[in-house]
């Protein structure tokens, strides 16, 4: 089954291009099926596919030599990934991987979207402001993560929400902590594994154990 | 029982992709919103709260300190 032009026409490089005009690329576009957990590129993959979410949720992310994770985007319907090998000639660099059960994926070639793009003004406009968005949300995480001791003001925030109240312990979801340190939710959930690391935290479940409050005290700067 | 994300239903915009990423099936589509089914073993990953789009689901964490 082919993609139908309502699809594509929801496609944030296809927003408010004529219906007339996509029709031609109905024919073109691919599409595949992901189960949840299934790669959906790799890092250092070579395909020039521009892929966008048709349905479910793609988490694009970056993984280090020793196996951390960072989350770098969650990629949701209409949304588009792997631009930057496309649009660069290289390599991808990052991976996408699919988080829900049936994820879409809508694909189209550079060579067979190149051509349409140097016809329609208005698909270069929205790619640019895709690119512009990743740009931006890519320069906010190059700052929390180079700028900002995010372990270290997520390590205060634990402490100044560890006292034991009368409701009992307190809670605080990873936006919640986000908000507060002053960065993205995707930060904190490294910065939790960064602390759990040192020794200073056990997470479990729906519980944030602090196993060696000195040593957290003075991650936090608190000592 | 295990404990289970938070469900705000009046944030909830129907969108469903908590639904497709709830490895323990706790999430369930119900008319045009999500509801919350008991279930033994959610694992506490998060990714509902991470899709979650309006904030309708949350996954608190209780701070809790072991003392010396």
């Amino acid at each position: 089954m082919s993609i139908t032009i309502e699809s594509i026409s929801k496609l944030g490089y296809f927003k408010g291009v004529d219906a007339d005009r996509l029709a031609s690329l109905a024919q073109i576009f691919g599409q595949r099926s992901f189960l949840k957990g299934q790669t959906v590129v790799s890092e250092g993959d070579s395909e020039q596919n521009l892929y966008f979410v048709g349905a479910g949720v793609v988490k694009i992310f970056k993984t280090s030599s020793e196996g951390k994770e960072q989350i770098i985007k969650i990629t949701r319907p209409g949304e588009s990934f792997n631009d930057i090998a496309v649009f660069s000639n290289g390599p991808s660099p990052y991976s996408a991987q699919a988080l829900g059960t049936a994820t879409l994926i809508y694909l189209i070639h550079k060579n067979d979207l190149m051509p349409f793009m140097e016809k329609n003004w208005k698909v270069v406009q929205n790619a640019l402001e895709c690119l512009a968005g990743q740009s931006r949300l890519l320069l906010g995480l190059i700052e929390d993560l180079s700028f900002k001791n995010v372990m270290g003001r997520v390590a205060k925030i634990l402490m100044e929400n560890s006292l034991h109240g009368a409701e009992g312990f307190q809670k605080l979801t990873q936006y919640e902590m986000a908000a507060m340190a002053g960065t993205a939710r995707e930060v904190v959930g490294r910065s939790l594994k960064s602390l759990e690391d040192t020794g200073a935290v056990r997470l479990e479940r729906h519980k944030i154990i602090i196993v060696n409050k000195d040593l957290l005290n003075q991650l936090a700067g608190l000592n | 029982m295990s404990t289970l994300p938070v469900l705000d239903p009046t944030k909830c915009d129907g969108c469903g992709l908590c639904v497709t990423v709830c490895r323990c099936g706790a999430l369930v589509m119900t008319g045009e919103i999500v509801t919350l089914v008991q279930v033994d073993d959610c694992g506490w990953c998060c990714d509902c709260e991470l899709v979650c789009d309006t904030g309708a689901l949350q996954c608190p964490y209780e701070i809790v300190t072991i003392e010396d």
